[in-house]
């Protein structure tokens, strides 16, 4: 089930879902889709564990784990901010 | 069931709560929970990652994940929101560079043609973002000059740059024992992220940013691919969609095609001189106040100067005293208000304006008629009626909000220099608009002083 073609496929389902959900979010949410999506393209973290542990080579263990560390800021700092501003989205009272 | 299936599984979680997340944020109601499921799902891919049976040793892993947190959390807490842009641009940066140091660690001796393709792709994707975002911080933050940087022979450079990124990517592929191969692409890459946004001035930024936004989402995709990892293709992808669609609608938004903002800095436009007749009607405070007590619709159109004079917390204070009054009080948004898309929204929403006064630009011009007085604060270009009625404005059939229908139009602003783009603007020389004189921040204290 890891052949490319099977990959490609997940893809372009992926890129429809992505333009029709996008589309959907309203311009005064741009903000923090922008910075929430930052957070999840930090999903690199996940290739990155799996390369610095592997212990097969030292070269690609340190490699694995600089990647880890970038993508972990991008993970946490990005969820905790766009937190942060979607606390301030409120509605009117009353 | 093996740890394998269990991984597997574990990823098909993470990218149902990824969407289900995104779907969220479709309403600012939802938003923060859709946010918390996105995380949630970014647990569940890590902890299923953490599972792998392949991995030896945890220690460094941990120790990587606990530091780049750390990092991330005192980041997050302490930028200031006006800082937003550069915050973004400097974690797509960073997200570009996990890319290509994933990519590059996915390279082993035995790794077929396609695989190899997949890499050099991650490497180049996450080496172009990583530079190009750092400039873009760069520019945003002031830390280096944000006009364009052009110089006579930039196309050929780039162009040089570009057929040496292809050359050694094919060499790399066909040779992938030597290494020199790669760390020219490598160079190249890095390089090249450069050469791309020096040349963009600091007003196009938001589409820059919005760009290598997508960019960070498609090298993830490439990684994904590299590495063969669904999770990191499904969630890549949904950041590339993201990324582009927001490069949409800020180009659409300046009325700019996208090579347009790439390719030319916006100082390359002929200075033309529109002559525009009528004369500058300044008004006091004093007066102004009269006419905003008797008034019973305003419409607020805010730009980055707000931000800037750090009035957007008066501008809140003088909305509670209009509707006290018994007034309705709208705020109209251009899409490019801010430096990147939305961030006119953030700064209002974090000054306690509720979202549902904050209207975008084709719901506010609809109803401009029936508004007795329009406030535009810190705003220039996106007021410009040149837009819409001067053919040779370089501006001209950018969408703008049409103040100049309202019965008044209030300008506040600091002196009569013109905006960023340098263009002149003939709305404050129209019969309806009256001119605001000095910082934006004291002539509103100075409204809220008459109101109480």
């Amino acid at each position: 089930m890891s052949g490319a073609e099977y990959l490609l496929f997940i893809l372009m389902l992926s890129i429809f879902l992505g333009f029709e959900l996008i589309n959907k979010v309203p311009a005064t949410l741009h903000t923090p889709l922008m910075s929430g999506a930052n957070a999840v393209s930090g999903i690199t973290v996940v290739g990155a564990i799996s390369l610095a542990g592997t212990g097969s080579e030292t070269m690609a263990m340190w490699l694995g784990v600089g990647a880890v560390t970038l993508a972990s800021i991008n993970v946490v700092g990005g969820y905790l901010v766009t937190d942060r501003m979607l606390g301030f989205f409120k509605k009117k009272e009353g | 069931m093996s740890t394998e299936l269990i991984t597997q599984l574990g990823y098909v979680v993470a990218s149902g709560l990824f969407i289900f997340g995104l779907k969220m944020l479709g309403s600012p109601a939802t938003a923060r929970r859709g946010n918390m499921f996105s995380a949630l799902g970014m647990l569940v891919a890590i902890v299923a990652a953490l599972l792998d049976q392949g991995i030896v040793d945890f220690t460094w892993i941990v120790a990587g994940m606990l530091v780049g947190g750390a990092i991330g959390a005192v980041a997050a807490r302490a930028v200031a929101m006006t800082s937003m842009p550069e915050m973004v641009a400097l974690f797509n940066g960073l997200g570009g560079a996990a890319s290509l140091l994933v990519g590059w660690s996915a390279l082993s001796p035995d790794s077929g043609t396609v695989t190899l393709v997949t890499i050099v792709l991650s490497i180049l994707i996450g080496g172009v973002t990583l530079t190009g975002s750092l400039i873009a911080y760069g520019k945003l933050s002031e830390k280096i000059g944000s006009g364009a940087i052009t110089f006579s022979g930039q196309q050929i450079v780039n162009s040089l740059v570009v057929i040496g990124i292809l050359g050694g990517a094919v060499m790399f592929c066909l040779n992938p024992t030597d290494p020199n191969w790669l760390y020219m692409v490598i160079g190249l890459a890095l390089l090249f992220g450069i050469m791309a946004v020096i040349p963009i001035g600091g007003a196009d930024m938001p589409v820059v940013i919005s760009l290598l936004n997508s960019y960070s989402g498609l090298a993830a995709c490439a990684a994904g691919f590299a590495i063969n990892n669904n999770a990191l293709i499904v969630a890549g992808s949904l950041v590339g969609a993201s990324g582009i669609i927001l490069t949409q609608i800020m180009c659409k938004a300046m009325n700019r095609s996208l090579s347009n903002v790439l390719f030319s800095g916006f100082a390359s436009v002929s200075n033309e001189e529109t002559v525009v007749e009528g004369e500058i009607k300044p008004i006091t405070a004093d007066d102004a106040y009269y006419v905003l007590e008797a008034a019973t619709n305003v419409a607020i159109i805010p730009g980055y100067g707000m931000a800037v004079a750090q009035a957007q917390h008066v501008v809140k204070e003088l909305t509670e005293l209009l509707e006290k009054n018994g007034c309705e009080v709208n705020f109209g948004i251009h899409p490019v208000a801010g430096r990147m898309p939305g961030h006119m929204n953030v700064l209002l929403a974090e000054a306690d304006v509720p979202y549902d006064q904050l209207l975008e630009m084709d719901e506010i011009n609809p109803r401009m008629e029936t508004v007795d007085v329009a406030i535009v604060i810190g705003a220039n270009d996106v007021v410009n009626p040149a837009a819409r009625e001067v053919e040779s404005s370089p501006i001209y059939g950018m969408p703008v909000i049409n103040v100049a229908d309202a019965r008044t139009v209030f300008v506040l602003k600091r002196s009569m220099a013109s905006g960023f783009a340098g263009i002149e603007n003939p709305l404050f020389y129209k019969e309806n608009t009256r001119m605001l004189f000095g910082d934006a921040k004291e002539s509103i204290a100075t409204l809220i002083r008459e109101f109480s």
